[in-house]
């Protein structure tokens, strides 16, 4: 469960989020939202990244805003980006080993949990290979493994599957769709790509210019006018 | 990468999903990847036996002192080149004051040397950890800068030490720690430790210090903080994101590369009779640069290749009376080549061209049975390009295509 309460960032005269107050409860949580509407803005003032002007979040129970970007980490806040940041000159096993020992104290079990989360996202390949070698498919993989790895809490997801194709897509939707039950984590998916949000999520939000359109159900908010006329490029209808 | 090459063959998954211990690997496997070494570290295990062979056994007695000199200096600044390849192949950090920081290791070696009567072990001990304090200084900036701009503070430390050493007239080796003396025979010699009097062993002496601080980095890099580093260098929000305290890595890697150079100022104050502060000139952190650039920032060998760029060669030009301002030209020249052509430097190519010979003999070996055996000799110089003409002797059926792009 995170309470969000009128988190606000702005960028010298842009508001970036602009009273951003929400509930999410369900393990997956989609978050939508047309171009520029403040998406990875809200993932990266839950990571850390970006210091809002005001407002709180509280992560099952813990304030975040309170911890520094590193130590969210160690809490259980995993992160990928919307450009691919696979570390190329280490293997498969030196990225997801490298997020295990930074958030994780003492050294046992960790072979075992880094290739549990190789074999989770679904990478049939010597872990010792280096990244440098794969597809942009499996580079998407070690990033998604790199989320799931020593017992996080909370994994965002920022349009994890661009630029994959339909059928590769599926294939990590599957993935994320299992995080909860397997890992234990609450998921938040920000993607553009509908078909992966309604087939993964059970609960939505809609950004957009800063603001909550709307949350619930991702049925009931993908059918949602103000949805529909925000990604049609209409006015920001006001609620 | 050849990205075009085929995918290796679809794997089973080899690793049970339970968690059970992966049973692909020995036990062996495993045990070395505990201390961060790989199976494929062969290579990196024939060469240190070499060194060990060559260095240690017949070579430093059968040259002359000259030689041993040479060779002094290039297991010394082999270490210099380490500290900063690691800076920059492994964390991406440009640092110019590297040879500031061996003056630091020098001269505390030095001043030690004359204040106590400690063994030589505990003052290249103490020359280290003082020049990792001072690591540590330089590297603050670098939390908050980086490139051009990390590059240019570093250098104005360069400056400010070689100001220091001037205005101090180093290394004045007067009694105690910061005793003066004026006498017109020079300072005393550094003592050297009682078994490496002579300067074969002196060599000897060197190598195993270098070897042991090589041993120190690779340990560093193959495990938690190497890890570390590579993720800062690719990109610093993925560090983050990974829990990595960036800073601390950061200054961790400043202190080590730090304390490697602060060890081998140690070993340089006693490999001469005298030290001069011409030796730590600010422009010889730029010329330190260009040859780790040149040997391989990416790979820690690229380190013993810059060493024998900067100290090797120079003396060969000065056997061969060539001038020195050729070192200059060479310097120049091979900077453009790897910036242009060959990032990884020497260390990354020259292994990629001794495959590439390897199986132009070897091809040359296959033809040459049963075919005339004045077969004109393939040329396959450094940057020989892979698709190279086949000669006018019969194709056989044992003839492979050579794969596209090698040379990259």
């Amino acid at each position: 469960m995170i309470e969000i309460d009128d988190l606000t960032v702005r960028f010298g005269g842009v508001t970036s989020l602009d009273g951003v107050t929400v509930r999410l409860e369900r393990p997956l949580c989609g978050l939508i939202g047309p171009n520029g509407a403040g998406k990875t803005t809200f993932f990266n003032v839950l990571s850390g990244f970006v210091t809002p002007a005001a407002g709180s979040i509280r992560a099952f129970g813990t304030d975040l805003l309170a911890l520094p970007h590193f130590r969210r980490a160690r809490w259980g806040l995993r992160r990928t980006f919307q450009t691919e940041q696979a570390i190329e000159s280490l293997s498969i096993f030196d990225n997801v080993a490298m997020v295990w020992e930074h958030t994780t104290s003492g050294r046992a079990g960790r072979d075992e949990d880094v290739l549990r989360a190789i074999a989770f996202v679904g990478i049939r390949r010597d872990p010792h290979a280096k990244v440098g070698a794969l597809d942009a498919h499996e580079r998407r993989l070690v990033e998604l493994a790199r989320a799931v790895v020593g017992k996080p809490r909370v994994v965002l997801l920022d349009e994890p599957a661009a630029g994959l194709p339909d059928e590769e897509t599926e294939q990590m939707g599957q993935v994320i769709r299992a995080i909860p039950t397997d890992i234990g984590a609450m998921v938040i998916l920000a993607d553009h790509d509908m078909n992966l949000v309604s087939g993964v999520c059970e609960e939505t939000m809609v950004l957009d210019f800063g603001q909550v359109i709307t949350s619930g159900p991702t049925a009931d908010v993908l059918r949602d006018e103000r949805v529909v006329s925000a990604y049609l490029g209409g006015e920001a209808v006001t609620s | 990468m050849a990205s075009n090459a085929s995918p290796p063959a679809f794997r089973p998954p080899a690793f049970p999903p339970s968690g059970a211990a992966p049973s692909a690997d020995g036990a062996l496997v495993r045990a070395l990847r505990r201390v961060g070494l790989e199976p494929s570290d062969r290579g990196h295990l024939v060469g240190v036996a070499v060194v060990l062979v060559v260095g240690l056994g017949i070579f430093p007695d059968a040259l002359s002192l000259f030689w041993v000199d040479t060779f002094i200096q290039v297991a010394i600044y082999a270490v210099v080149a380490l500290g900063l390849g690691l800076l920059v192949g492994q964390v991406g950090m440009f640092s110019l004051g590297q040879i500031a920081i061996l003056a630091v290791g020098s001269w505390t070696a030095a001043r030690l040397d004359y204040a106590t009567h400690l063994p030589f072990v505990v003052v290249l001990l103490a020359a280290g950890v003082v020049a990792g304090v001072f690591g540590v200084i330089v590297g603050l900036p670098a939390l908050r800068l980086s490139g051009l701009d990390l590059a240019l503070i570093t250098l104005m430390f360069a400056g400010a030490v070689t100001v220091v050493l001037n205005t101090t007239n180093f290394p004045n080796g007067g009694h105690g720690f910061l005793g003066y003396t004026s006498s017109p025979f020079g300072n005393p010699p550094i003592r050297r430790p009682s078994f490496a009097g002579t300067d074969p062993a002196y060599l000897r002496y060197s190598i195993v210090v270098g070897l042991v601080l090589f041993l120190l980095v690779i340990w560093h890099v193959r495990t938690k903080p190497g890890r570390a580093w590579a993720t800062i260098r690719q990109s610093e929000s993925a560090a983050y994101a990974a829990g990595i305290n960036v800073t601390f890595y950061k200054l961790w890697a400043f202190a080590l590369a730090a304390f490697v150079t602060g060890v081998a100022g140690a070993v340089l104050a006693a490999s001469a009779p005298e030290l001069y502060n011409t030796q730590f000139a600010t422009q010889n952190s730029i010329e330190l640069l260009a040859v780790v650039l040149m040997g391989g920032a990416y790979n820690l060998w690229g380190a013993v290749a810059a060493a024998f760029f900067l100290d090797f060669i120079p003396s060969l030009l000065n056997t061969w009376n060539l001038s020195s301002f050729l070192l200059i030209i060479l310097f120049g020249v091979g900077v453009i080549w790897v910036l242009v052509t060959s990032p990884t430097g020497f260390a990354g190519q020259f292994p990629k061209d001794m495959a590439r010979l390897g199986r132009a003999l070897r091809r040359l070996a296959t033809k040459g049975r049963g075919a005339p055996p004045m077969a004109p000799a393939v040329p396959a110089g450094p940057t020989m390009p892979s698709a190279m003409p086949a000669g006018p002797t019969m194709p056989s059926p044992a003839d492979r295509p050579e794969p596209a792009g090698g040379a990259r």
